[in-house]
């Protein structure tokens, strides 16, 4: 039981780091179609600068300094690609998902020059550095931090989203683009925004990957990067809390699987993934979660959209 | 052994376009490839010394090794370029195929105590039994709008990094990899005096491999394919299922992809875990952009391009980290040259064609 108990909470863990990544990448491509390769890199780089800060600073005031200095670093770096790179590229999305590529090779080299390849131990404060007693289970204080940041994170870009006008027109955006634009709205602003919000979490994460893995290495943006496209994929890209929920389901898969199939939790994930796939009808572009609540909401219409001509899959 | 390769482009390149409009005796069009086919055939006859490209002459072991890897890089970018640049599918996990060639073939020697040849065989039609099933589960996503595949294929080949990274049971050696079983391999294969053979294996897959790509992209499937990439609705129209025509694009791609990995294994000497991860993927695809997605010589010039500037960059003491420099310089040629290098040229030749034949119907 405690083991169970510790394994969901752990496995809650890491699904909130996943979530962290992936709401950004699903914003990003949902609203601009750019797939940002780039994305791990933002996370290793903003890992670092906290890695520094907590060096140099140390304790929880050196943690919410690091927390602070992460999250405007991932931002920082998001705006000034999206300034200097991604927004030449206007209408080019292929072009501008190679740019982020580039960068996604480039940008981990750089850090590898700088602080070498050798994974550095991430000092985490005394207070987070124990356990708590949770249903008999002894459960590392770092695991409901990520859990809590995670959901405060969720709460802030639901509101974001549904309350304020620009999460108006980046909601709108990603469901019609021409559509807003053809209405007068300068969606090139929501763009930058939501590179820059998508940025921040990313920073956010890196952070908080550090305090769960307790390490930072040039590479570790990159490895986390395939598990949340891979959340991105089963979640779909039109809600956040489809996004948590996938982020969530891949975190725990992924624990348990480590524990009970000795150590094969990064295949059970492409596993699912693949189940989910196949499961999936073809022709439809959203996720079976995002069609279970429409049919949920509309019970007709369902049989229309199986009619509807679709891309051409058979 | 390379003679028996020459006359293969000869009999499948591809012909010219017949709209092209260009009046030129028959031969033509191969002339290229035969005289480039030659002319790397007889390299290692050749003792120049090439004072700051390379380190010896020509013909020496070190100098081969790397124009034989610069080869395979060729033949691998050209495979990969079948799916992205001719058919418009941006896969992720061609890395999977190239690993589980190279894996396959040494793992069927080791475990299985076959010879190169049958375990090269045996590698082949697995690894393409298992690209049928795979693809057809990646190609499912492409409602998704062509990310799904991308992303569906880059999970596939990140399980295969990661059981391969894992070492299950001891077989793939972990981090380190393996080294080449060469007691299963013929001797003309093996040893620093036998790379002249692993040089002219890697000049015959890389021709292979254009063989396969020209011809194939010339005949009515390769038609399909390309109009699949620039309007699969109405290919569905015209009656032909761009389900099947996309899954024989990716079969064929990882047929090569796997052919390519059991050379990469020849010419390393070794299977290395780096060959499985995404990030191989993404130098193919970095390559095949660089060089020029969809044309015929671009994927190979990007590839020997590429792949000599990551082998030669350390030894230059420009940086030790070459992917710095070489993802600072891809990002630079998608702004600067967005067709690729040798549509830098192409440009060029078009532009300078049509000055001349502006000037011809004004003498008329």
């Amino acid at each position: 039981m405690d083991t169970l108990v510790l394994l969901t909470l752990t496995g809650l863990g890491l699904g909130a780091l996943y979530f962290l990544i992936a709401s950004g990448l699903a914003l990003i491509f949902g609203l601009m179609d750019v797939l940002n390769f780039a994305h791990g890199a933002f996370l290793t780089v903003s890992a670092y600068a906290a890695w520094q800060v907590l060096d140099s600073v140390g304790g929880m005031p050196g943690l919410l300094l690091a927390l602070l200095v992460g999250t405007s670093t991932g931002l920082l770096l998001a705006v000034v690609v999206e300034f200097a790179l991604i927004r030449r590229l206007y209408g080019r999305p292929r072009d501008q998902i190679l740019v982020t590529v580039g960068l996604s090779l480039a940008i981990p080299a750089l850090v590898q020059s700088a602080w070498s390849a050798d994974a550095r131990s991430f000092p985490v404060p005394d207070a987070l550095d124990g356990t708590v007693t949770l249903a008999g289970a002894q459960v590392p204080v770092n695991r409901l931090v990520l859990i809590a940041g995670a959901v405060l994170v969720l709460v802030g870009v639901q509101l974001f989203l549904t309350r304020t006008r620009y999460g108006l027109i980046v909601r709108a955006g990603v469901e019609d683009r021409a559509m807003v634009t053809a209405l007068g709205v300068d969606v090139t602003r929501a763009f930058t925004l939501v590179f820059a919000l998508g940025g921040a979490l990313a920073g956010l994460a890196g952070v908080l990957g550090g305090l769960y893995f307790g390490s930072v290495s040039p590479h570790q943006g990159t490895s986390l990067l395939i598990f949340a496209f891979v959340v991105v994929i089963i979640g779909g890209l039109h809600s956040m809390p489809g996004v948590a929920l996938s982020a969530l389901t891949v975190g725990l898969t992924q624990q348990y699987a480590n524990y009970y199939l000795g150590g094969y939790g990064d295949l059970a994930v492409v596993v699912l993934l693949a189940l989910v796939v196949l499961a999936r009808p073809t022709g439809s572009g959203t996720s079976p979660v995002d069609r279970i609540r429409r049919r949920l909401e509309s019970p007709r219409a369902a049989p229309v959209e199986s009619v509807l001509p679709t891309g051409g899959t058979p | 052994m390379t003679v028996t390769h020459l006359p293969a482009p000869d009999d499948t390149a591809a012909p010219p376009p017949p709209d092209s409009g260009r009046s030129g005796p028959r031969w033509r069009p191969y002339a290229v490839p035969v005289l480039v086919l030659v002319v790397l055939a007889l390299l290692p006859y050749s003792a120049l010394e090439i004072p700051v490209l390379f380190d010896g002459r020509l013909n020496s072991p070190g100098s081969l090794q790397l124009i034989a890897l610069c080869l395979v890089f060729a033949g691998l970018a050209l495979g990969y370029d079948l799916m992205f640049g001719r058919t418009g599918l941006l896969s992720f996990g061609h890395s999977l195929y190239i690993a589980g060639g190279a894996y396959g073939t040494q793992l069927a020697m080791t475990e299985l105590g076959l010879g190169l040849l049958p375990a090269a065989l045996l590698t082949l039609v697995l690894g393409t039994l298992a690209a049928v099933v795979l693809g057809a589960i990646s190609l499912r996503t492409l409602a998704l709008g062509g990310i799904g595949f991308a992303m569906v294929t880059l999970a596939f080949a990140q399980a295969g990094a990661i059981w391969i990274e894992r070492n299950p049971g001891g077989l793939t050696g972990g981090e380190e990899g393996l080294p080449l079983h060469t007691a299963g391999v013929p001797e003309a294969f093996v040893g620093v005096a036998n790379t002249v053979n692993v040089y002219w294996l890697a000049l015959a897959y890389l021709t292979a491999v254009a063989a396969v790509v020209w011809s194939a992209t010339a005949r009515p499937v390769g038609k399909v394919w390309q109009a699949l990439r620039d309007n699969e609705q109405r290919i569905a129209v015209l009656g032909r299922d761009p389900f099947r025509h996309k899954l024989g694009a990716f079969v064929l791609a990882s047929a090569l992809a796997l052919l390519g990995g059991i050379v990469h294994l020849l010419v390393t000497a070794g299977a290395t875990p780096h060959s499985s991860t995404p990030e191989f993927t993404l130098t193919l695809l970095v390559m095949v952009v660089l060089g020029g997605a969809g044309t015929r010589w671009g994927p190979v010039v990007g590839g020997v391009l590429f792949t000599y500037l990551d082998q030669r960059l350390a030894s230059w003491g420009i940086g030790s980290e070459p992917m710095l420099i070489l993802g600072t310089l891809f990002v630079l040629a998608v702004y600067v040259a967005p067709g690729g290098l040798t549509s830098i040229r192409l440009h060029r030749a078009r532009r300078s064609a049509a000055r001349a034949d502006s000037r011809k119907q004004e003498h008329r």
